[in-house]
């Protein structure tokens, strides 16, 4: 924290530019997670293969979505395992 | 064989066709052999900024229709010998030219040119599609405001979904006055946000629009304009030259040195 954020604390007062940064992150989490269709798909491939020399994935029944919360996005993947291999 | 770069931003008024006019004069100073695209079809700009617009004969839409040749239609800025423009066409729109007329005219030029620099349109649609077509690498121009940032982060995500990856910096219009005292996102602010690399910082500067008036880019500005001096610094960073980067605002204050003392420094 520098001197002029030290200050403004203590009136109780934030830098304009402070507000600003904080909209901005905010925004831009709501942007980058309304992402196309098209990419989930492509980010539900590769975890698919990633997984699969793990586990046999069932793809029908596997859902991969993005979604916000106040602040945060979160990605949430439903893999449906059809069988477990042995490890190797 | 060269190198297309394409100058983007996504919000309009930020600085793309003052920033591609300057890089262009500034790499033709070094020598290099430049040429110009306005991409901006039925809002030609980049031919009043560089003071070329009483030249225009053939346009962009003429060249990608095959009206005339390529050659007929660049410019040759007589100030600078190895500088020339492709101006936009005024009365045509966007759609007149396609990404893959771009591409093939991109790889043309490239054939003849050391560095071809495009003006992207504002926007998202078919005119910064057509912009980016032909394009090695990207330099993406913001300013240290909400709206213009945003834009900027989503022109990186468009930019590298069209596997254009690792575009560079520049914000534009920065005031040191402002930022010291809070009122303004900091360079560093910036960078944080949208994470890629920065290649330049341009200061808010009246010589811009003095040297804009007379269609004489500022980075040929003796008279020391900060924002020439700038530009000349970016010109060097585009052609591999690892150049430090402008102290905007000095750290001289008696306030900063009191912050130093009190180990607060910010
Ligand atoms: N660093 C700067 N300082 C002062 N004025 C600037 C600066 N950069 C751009 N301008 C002015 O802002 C306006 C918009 O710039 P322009 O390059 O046309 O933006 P864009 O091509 O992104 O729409 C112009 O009038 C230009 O002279
Ligand atoms: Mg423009």
């Amino acid at each position: 924290m520098n001197l002029r954020a030290l200050l403004n604390a203590l009136v109780g007062k934030q830098d304009s530019k402070d507000i600003a940064k904080e909209r901005l992150r905010l925004v831009l989490v709501h942007d980058r997670a309304s992402v196309s269709p098209e990419f989930l798909d492509k980010i539900k491939e590769e975890l698919i293969r990633v997984i699969s020399t793990y586990m046999e994935i069932d793809e029908e029944n596997t859902q991969i979505n993005m979604h916000r919360t106040d602040g945060t996005a979160v990605l949430e993947a439903n893999l449906a395992i059809k069988a477990i291999r042995r490890t190797v | 064989m060269g190198e297309v770069i394409v100058i983007t931003s996504g919000k309009g008024g930020v600085g793309k066709t003052t920033s591609v006019a300057n890089l262009g004069v500034g790499l033709a100073l070094l020598g290099k052999k430049v040429a110009l695209i306005d991409a901006d079809i039925g809002l030609r700009n980049l031919d009043v900024v560089m003071g070329l617009e009483n030249r225009i004969v053939y346009d962009l839409v003429d060249v990608v229709e095959g009206r005339c040749r390529s050659k007929q239609a660049l410019i040759r800025d007589k100030r600078y010998d190895t500088l020339f423009l492709l101006p936009a066409a005024q009365t045509r729109d966007k759609n007149a030219v396609t990404p893959e007329q771009m591409k093939v005219l991109c790889s043309e030029l490239k054939e003849e040119f050391d560095f071809v620099l495009v003006d992207c349109p504002a926007g998202i649609e078919q005119g910064f599609r057509n912009a980016i077509a032909g394009a090695d690498r990207a330099l993406i121009v913001t300013t240290p405001e909400v709206s213009a940032v945003r834009d900027a982060d989503r022109i990186i995500g468009l930019l590298e979904a069209a596997e254009l990856g690792d575009p560079r910096l520049i914000i534009n219009r920065l005031r040191p006055d402002m930022v010291k005292r809070g009122d303004m996102m900091d360079i560093e602010d910036i960078l944080e946000i949208l994470a890629i690399d920065l290649i330049g910082v341009i200061p808010d500067d009246e010589r811009i629009i003095i040297s804009t008036n007379r269609g004489e880019p500022v980075v040929t500005s003796e008279n020391g304009a900060m924002s020439g001096q700038a530009y000349r610094n970016i010109v060097r960073r585009v052609v591999g030259e690892d150049v430090p980067f402008l102290e905007l605002h000095k750290n001289s204050s008696i306030f900063n040195k009191l912050k130093k003392m009190m180990g607060l420094g910010g």
